[in-house]
C-alpha cells in the first residue's frame, strides 16, 4: 500500500514540471511570465530559481511567436513546455500549432515529427467573462495530427505532462484554472500515466456518464448523490480527447444502455456530439434510450458569478437529468 | 412467393393501421377471400386478397401502423405450394381453422430473412429503444401492445424482460402448415375511426382538391318524368325493401354518359389518362358528420335493378363503416347528391385525382315550358364539375347532353 497525500491541483502541475525538468536535460518551460513571475496561476513559482533562466523561460507577448519558437525547439531536438497563458490566447497560435506542429510529420513524408507540449489553462469559473472563459477543447480535438488530453482529475494532473513528454508528437494539455486551489488525495509515488485510454472512474450499471475536464469531479459528485437515491451511475473521464478512446465508453453502454455526456464547451459541433455520434454508429442496438447532453449554453460566456454558473452543467443540473433519464 | 401490400384506398390515404388478421400461416387463400381488417381514415376495412395461395407468413403484426405498399404477409403461390395444400385439405376442416387467431408473440420461423424484410418495409412508429427492439425480436416477442415506461413513452429493455417473465413459454417454432390452434382471441368490433382522422382526411383531400383542380362549372335542369315514370312503372310489383330509387337510375345514367364521354372518366396525373371501368363513387354522409365514397364497380355492365341491390347493401355497411378493399379507392367518377328535403343544386368539388363530379340536386316539381305549353313536371337541377387541365367546357357539356338523353330515354339504360 502506497501512502496518500493530499495536493492542490496547481501542485500536482508544478510537481510534474520539476520532475520533467528534473529527468531529462532537453526538457524547458517557456511561457508568458513563467519565470519571474512565477506563472500567471503560480504554477511555475520558485522554478525559476530553481533551473535557471535557460530552462525556466519568459517570453514576449506574442503567442504565435514563441509558440512557433517551441515548434522549432522540438524539431531541433528538444522537449519543449510550451505554456500558452490561457487557451483564450491560443487562437493567436492556432496556425502554428495547426499548420506546423500538426502538419509537419506528414509534410515532410514522416522525416520532422514534432515532440513539443503545449499546456494552456483553460475552463470558466474564475469571473473572467467571456474573451477568456473559452473552452476550445472541440476544436483541437478536430485536428487530426494533434494529441489532445483534458486534465480532469489530479492524477492525471500529476501524470500527463511526463507522459506527453515521451510522445513523438505534439501534444495539447487542457488544464483547468477553476480547479488550481482543489486539494485531492493521490498517491505519493503517483508518476506518468497512460495517455491513450479513457478512465471509469466509477463503475456503475444504470447509466454512463461520459465527461472530461471539470465535468468529472461534477459527474463523481453527482453519482454520489444519486447513490444515495439508488441510482447507481457510471463516471467515465475521456482524458484523452484525441484520438478519442471510444472502447471504453463503448464498452460501459453494452453495460448500462444509457448515456449522458457533460461538458462546459458549447453543444454544437462538440466532444459531446462526437461521443453522442459514435455511440449511435457503434452501439445503436445497445441504446434503451436515446443518448442525451449537458453541455455549455450556447452564448458568449456572462461575467455575473451566477449567470457564469448557470452558462454550464453544474452537479445539479447533471442530477437532475439522470433522474429524468432513469426515472421518467 | 407473393408480396402482399398495404393497398391504397383511395389515392389520400397514406397508411392504414393493421387490426386483425383474418388469415393466418398456413391458410388456404383464395382469390376473394377477406385476408385482414386494416383500419383506416375511413374506418375499419376489410381487405381481400386477389391471389391464391398459401399464407406463408404475416409481416406485420396486429396493432401496426404502416404505409401504403407495406408488404403485410407472403403468400405461397398455389402450384408451389400444392403438395402442402392436398396434405391440409385432408387433415383439416379449413373453415374452423380461419376463426383462429394467430397466437402471438408471432411464431417467426426465419428471423433472419424477417429482419430484411423488416429493413426493407418502413416499420411503423412505435417508439421502442434500439436495445429493447433487438431483444424482442430475439426472442420474438410482439411489442406492438405493450405500454413503454421509457423515455417519451418509449417500450425501454426493462418492459420487454417484464413481458417475457410473464408470458409463459411458447412451444419452439412450428411448421406454418401443422400451425398449432391457438385460443381465439375476442372477436375485433368494428370501430368507427377516429373522429379526427375521418375530418383530417376530407380536409386533405379536398383542400388538395381546391388548390390543385381548376375546377369549371357547368349546370342542366333535366326532366325527370320519363325516368320517374319508368321508376314507378318498375316498382309497382315490388315489395318495398325491393322498390328502385331514383338515385339508381341516376347513377346507372351517369355510367352510360360517361361511356359516351370517356375523357371524364379519367383521372389527371401529369395528363389525362382514361380509365378502363367505369366505377362510380357516390358521397355517403355519416348521420356522425363527415363522408365515405363507396364505389359501384362497372356501372356501365349492370342493371339497374342491380345498382339498386348493391346501394342497399353498400350504403348501411359504409355508415357502419365495414365496407371492403375493393369498395374503396377505386372509382373513376364520383357522383354527389343531396338528396330529399335540401338544397336545389349542389356544386361538388372533384375528390383527386378524378376529373368530375356530378351533383345532383332534390327532384322537385317545377312550371316547364315544353312544346310551347306549360307544364308542371319533375325536375332535377345536375351541375357537372370538372377539371379543366383535363377537359374544356364542351367536353362536360357533351356529358350532360348524354346523361340528360338517358334520362329521357331510360329503356336504354
Amino acid at each position: 500500500m502506497s501512502k496518500y497525500i493530499n495536493l492542490s491541483y496547481r501542485d500536482a502541475l508544478k510537481s510534474a514540471i520539476r520532475e520533467a525538468l528534473k529527468n531529462d536535460e532537453r526538457v524547458f518551460l517557456m511561457g508568458e511570465d513563467v519565470g519571474h513571475y512565477g506563472g500567471a496561476f503560480a504554477v511555475s513559482k520558485g522554478l525559476l530559481q530553481e533551473f535557471g533562466p535557460e530552462r525556466i523561460m519568459d517570453v514576449p507577448l506574442s503567442e504565435s511567436g514563441f509558440t512557433g519558437s517551441g515548434i522549432g525547439a522540438a524539431l531541433a531536438g528538444m522537449k519543449p513546455i510550451v505554456e500558452v497563458m490561457t487557451v483564450n490566447f491560443s487562437l493567436l497560435a492556432m496556425d502554428q500549432i495547426i499548420n506546423n506542429a500538426a502538419t509537419l510529420l506528414h509534410m515532410s513524408g514522416g522525416q520532422l515529427n514534432v515532440p513539443v507540449v503545449i499546456r494552456m489553462g483553460c475552463g470558466i469559473g474564475r469571473q473572467l467573462a467571456a474573451q477568456h472563459s473559452h473552452s476550445w477543447e472541440p476544436f483541437y480535438a478536430h485536428v487530426p495530427g494533434l494529441i489532445v488530453l483534458s486534465v480532469g482529475t489530479h492524477e492525471d494532473a500529476r501524470g500527463m505532462l511526463l507522459s506527453a513528454l515521451e510522445s513523438p508528437d505534439p501534444v495539447i494539455l487542457f488544464e483547468y484554472t477553476s480547479m488550481l486551489n482543489l486539494e485531492k488525495e493521490i498517491p505519493e509515488d503517483a508518476g506518468a500515466v497512460d495517455i491513450r485510454q479513457a478512465k471509469v472512474l466509477k463503475q456503475g450499471k444504470d447509466l454512463s456518464l461520459i465527461t472530461y475536464g471539470t465535468g468529472v469531479y461534477k459527474c463523481l459528485e453527482a453519482a454520489d448523490i444519486l447513490a444515495g437515491e439508488g441510482m447507481d451511475v457510471e463516471v467515465i473521464d475521456l482524458r484523452v480527447l484525441r484520438p478519442m478512446d471510444e472502447e471504453t465508453f463503448l464498452t460501459s453502454i453494452t453495460k448500462t444502455h444509457r448515456a449522458l455526456v457533460v461538458e462546459d464547451a458549447w453543444r454544437s459541433v462538440s466532444i459531446s456530439s462526437e461521443v453522442a455520434a459514435r455511440i449511435m454508429e457503434k452501439a445503436f442496438y445497445e441504446l434503451d434510450a436515446p443518448v442525451e447532453r449537458l453541455c455549455g449554453v450556447e452564448v458568449p460566456i456572462p461575467y455575473p458569478k451566477h449567470l457564469e454558473d448557470a452558462s454550464v452543467p453544474q452537479v445539479y443540473d447533471i442530477v437532475e437529468k439522470v433522474t429524468k433519464m432513469l426515472r421518467p | 412467393m407473393i408480396e402482399f401490400q398495404m393497398p391504397s384506398l383511395g389515392a389520400d390515404m397514406e397508411d392504414g393501421t393493421l387490426v386483425e388478421w383474418r388469415k393466418k400461416p398456413g391458410d388456404i387463400i383464395r382469390r376473394g377471400d377477406i385476408i385482414a381488417d386494416v383500419d383506416t381514415q375511413k374506418g375499419l376495412i376489410e381487405i381481400e386478397v386477389f391471389d391464391e395461395g398459401i399464407l406463408e407468413k404475416h409481416l406485420v403484426m396486429e396493432g401496426q401502423k404502416v404505409p401504403v405498399g407495406t408488404v403485410l404477409a407472403l403468400i405461397k403461390p398455389l402450384k408451389e405450394a400444392k403438395n402442402v395444400e392436398v396434405e391440409k385439405t385432408e387433415g383439416e376442416v379449413p373453415e374452423k381453422r380461419e376463426e383462429l387467431e394467430i397466437p402471438h408473440p408471432i411464431i417467426e420461423k426465419k428471423p433472419m430473412i424477417s429482419r430484411e424484410i423488416e429493413e426493407k418495409t418502413e416499420m411503423p412508429r412505435i417508439k421502442i429503444s434500439p436495445l429493447a427492439k433487438r431483444i424482442a425480436e430475439e426472442n420474438k416477442i410482439d411489442y406492438s401492445k405493450i405500454k413503454g415506461t421509457g423515455p417519451e413513452g418509449s417500450i425501454v429493455k426493462g418492459d420487454i424482460e417484464k413481458l417475457m417473465i410473464s408470458m409463459p413459454q411458447e412451444a419452439e417454432v412450428t411448421e406454418p402448415e401443422v400451425a398449432e390452434p391457438e385460443v381465439a382471441e375476442p372477436e375485433v368490433k368494428p370501430q368507427a375511426p377516429a373522429w379526427d382522422a375521418l375530418r383530417m382526411a376530407i380536409a386533405s383531400s379536398m383542400s388538395k382538391s381546391n388548390k390543385e383542380i381548376p375546377h369549371y362549372y357547368l349546370e342542366k335542369r333535366m326532366n325527370m318524368s320519363k325516368a320517374m315514370d319508368w321508376l314507378k312503372e318498375r316498382n309497382r310489383e315490388r315489395p318495398i325493401q325491393k322498390r328502385l330509387l331514383p338515385v339508381a337510375i341516376l347513377i346507372k345514367a351517369v355510367a352510360k354518359a360517361l361511356d359516351e364521354v370517356p375523357d371524364l372518366n379519367a383521372v389527371w396525373e401529369g395528363s389525362l389518362q382514361r380509365k378502363n371501368e367505369i366505377n362510380i363513387g357516390f358521397v355517403v354522409s355519416l348521420r356522425s358528420g363527415g363522408i365515405v365514397l363507396p364505389a359501384i364497380l362497372n356501372a356501365d355492365t349492370k342493371p339497374v335493378d342491380e345498382i339498386m341491390e348493391i346501394l342497399n347493401d353498400l350504403i348501411p355497411r359504409a355508415r357502419a363503416f365495414k365496407l371492403r378493399s375493393s369498395e374503396l379507392g377505386q372509382s373513376t367518377f364520383t357522383i354527389t347528391s343531396i338528396g330529399e328535403g335540401g338544397a336545389d343544386k349542389i356544386f361538388g368539388l372533384i375528390y383527386p385525382p378524378q376529373v368530375g363530379i356530378v351533383g345532383f340536386g332534390e327532384i322537385s316539381e317545377q312550371p316547364v315550358a315544353e312544346g310551347g305549353m306549360l307544364g308542371i313536371k319533375p325536375v332535377i337541377d345536375v351541375t357537372l364539375a370538372a377539371d379543366h387541365r383535363a377537359t374544356d367546357g364542351l367536353v362536360g357539356s357533351r356529358f350532360l347532353a348524354a346523361l340528360n338523353k338517358y334520362l329521357q330515354n331510360p329503356d336504354n339504360l
